[in-house]
């Protein structure tokens, strides 16, 4: 079975990744540090609220390294809303340094007619992933944010996965090799945010040995 | 484009689903979490569900009754009802809130709304304004009415003005508006879209409409005459008067986004 450690820092419901991962088939830890990474074949960084707090608990936990090493390494990564944002250089939100491991900036959604952005929205995919295997082109998903990711430099076309409109178009979804991430929340986007997590668990899978 | 979305609410009390049970017809309901799923697998874009009877020695309940629901859901829960302190907030949020609502405890200390904003972030606080219309308002006798803020179901007025309640709430970091007309709520006369209006005009944060509903044309008025981001019910929806289904297929009717219901209810 696969192993997915999702971490816990205090960012909020679990309950609902939880409840999600194992219903497609996945056994899920949730590591509060370094140690309860081992073997686990995936990672799962959820997480709601500002990245500067969010980035402090994770120094605190001892875990900025070990998921920076994780993601360098291309194993299984997920990011989900905040999980995703850290993965970029830095947030306007309220100027916090994060992990860069991808090139670009989390700034405030632009020409919002209302922010937060809450409620469902479709994901316009720009290439195929098998992150979406099965899923309708344009389905809508559960968004609750005000901020996104801008990804810059020369692979920042290829990141781009998915774009959503409000107001303007922002990145709601990104992947590098391994590491994929969703502006929105597939553990509360009903059944087809529950075949994004169940892609993700194969593409997790151990290749049997 | 951002849907419109349709919520039923869940009014709980002693763990138990209380609005709408006296009535026969509703033969599943009861348990908020069997509710919630139902809902879920027919279309709702969320649940709120609002702990009415809030006694302080039913929080450790009101967590597991939440933990249930948000594991059989998929969708995005808001709960609220009694939380007071951001370390309550905390424990509903773990518990599998995605939201929580303050009302009486905002009021008694707004400050709580911008400690839980901060905390947790905006979009995770919502701030539910229960509305009564009053005659006039004070030093602005160019608008025909206004109303003001009660708590405590609306037992008890506060003085404060709802409009300019929502405008401060928001400036303090709430993420959200459930604004519940009070004059309407069990009427089933239509949501105030008067109320809805005033308030969602002068907010940058999404409002969900609440009070009132009858039927499929309320729904499209709450958006299009109330500029309302989501529509709530209860009662219309538990006793199974209308569907989510065919709310949602008026309001498409009308021109309003809303994401298709599942073809297949799992």
């Amino acid at each position: 079975m696969t192993r997915i450690a999702v971490v816990d820092y205090g960012a909020g419901n679990l309950v609902s990744i939880d409840e999600a991962l194992r219903a497609a088939g996945a056994e899920v830890v949730l590591a509060h540090g370094e140690a309860d990474l081992a073997g686990v074949d995936a990672l799962v960084v959820p997480g709601v609220g500002a990245a500067r707090p969010a980035m402090e608990r994770l120094r605190r936990r001892g875990l900025v390294e070990p998921i920076r090493c994780w993601i360098a390494a291309d194993r299984p990564f997920l990011g989900i809303c905040l999980g995703m944002q850290l993965l970029f250089d830095g947030s306007d939100e309220d100027g916090a340094r994060t992990l860069g491991v991808l090139a670009g900036r989390t700034v405030r959604l632009v020409d919002a007619p209302r922010l937060p952005h809450i409620g469902w929205n479709a994901v316009h995919r720009r290439r195929e992933h098998p992150l979406f295997a099965g899923v309708a082109p344009d389905a809508p998903f559960y968004f609750v944010h005000s901020y996104a990711p801008v990804p810059t430099g020369p692979a920042s076309a290829e990141v781009a996965l998915a774009l959503t409109e409000h107001g303007s178009e922002f990145v709601s979804a990104v992947a590098s090799r391994n590491l994929t991430g969703v502006q929105f929340h597939p553990e509360r986007s009903g059944r087809d945010g529950l075949v994004v997590l169940a892609n993700f668990v194969s593409l997790a899978a151990p290749v049997a040995s | 484009m951002l849907t419109v979305r349709v919520i039923p609410c869940l009014d709980v009390a002693g763990g138990r689903v209380v609005k709408g049970t006296r009535f026969v017809d509703l033969v599943d309901a009861g348990d908020p979490a069997e509710l919630a799923g139902r809902y879920a697998a027919e279309g709702a874009d969320e649940i709120v569900f609002l702990d009415i009877s809030a006694a302080p020695e039913g929080r450790t309940t009101l967590r597991d009754v939440v933990e249930r629901t948000a594991r059989r859901a998929f969708v995005p829960l808001t709960v609220g009802g009694g939380v007071r302190t951001t370390a309550e907030m905390r424990d509903v949020l773990r518990a599998g809130a995605d939201k929580v609502s303050l009302n009486t405890a905002a009021v008694a200390t707004p400050d709580l709304v911008r400690r839980c904003a901060r905390r947790f972030g905006s979009q995770a606080v919502v701030v539910a304004i229960d509305a009564r219309r009053r005659a006039t308002t004070p030093g602005h006798p160019e608008e025909p009415f206004a109303w003001e803020v009660v708590v405590k179901g609306g037992r008890e007025a506060t003085g404060l003005d709802a409009v300019t309640w929502a405008e401060q709430v928001v400036e303090l970091g709430a993420g959200e508006l459930l604004v519940t007309s009070i004059d309407r709520d069990g009427t089933q006369e239509g949501f105030d879209t008067a109320l809805l209006r005033a308030i969602a005009d002068r907010v940058p944060v999404p409002l969900v409409a609440s009070g009132g509903a009858a039927g499929p044309a309320d729904f499209v008025a709450a958006v299009v005459v109330g500029h309302a981001s989501a529509v709530l019910a209860a009662s219309i929806f538990h006793h199974r008067l209308h569907s989510i289904a065919a709310v949602k297929a008026a309001m498409a009717a009308a021109g309003i986004p809303v994401r298709p219901v599942p073809e297949v209810p799992s």
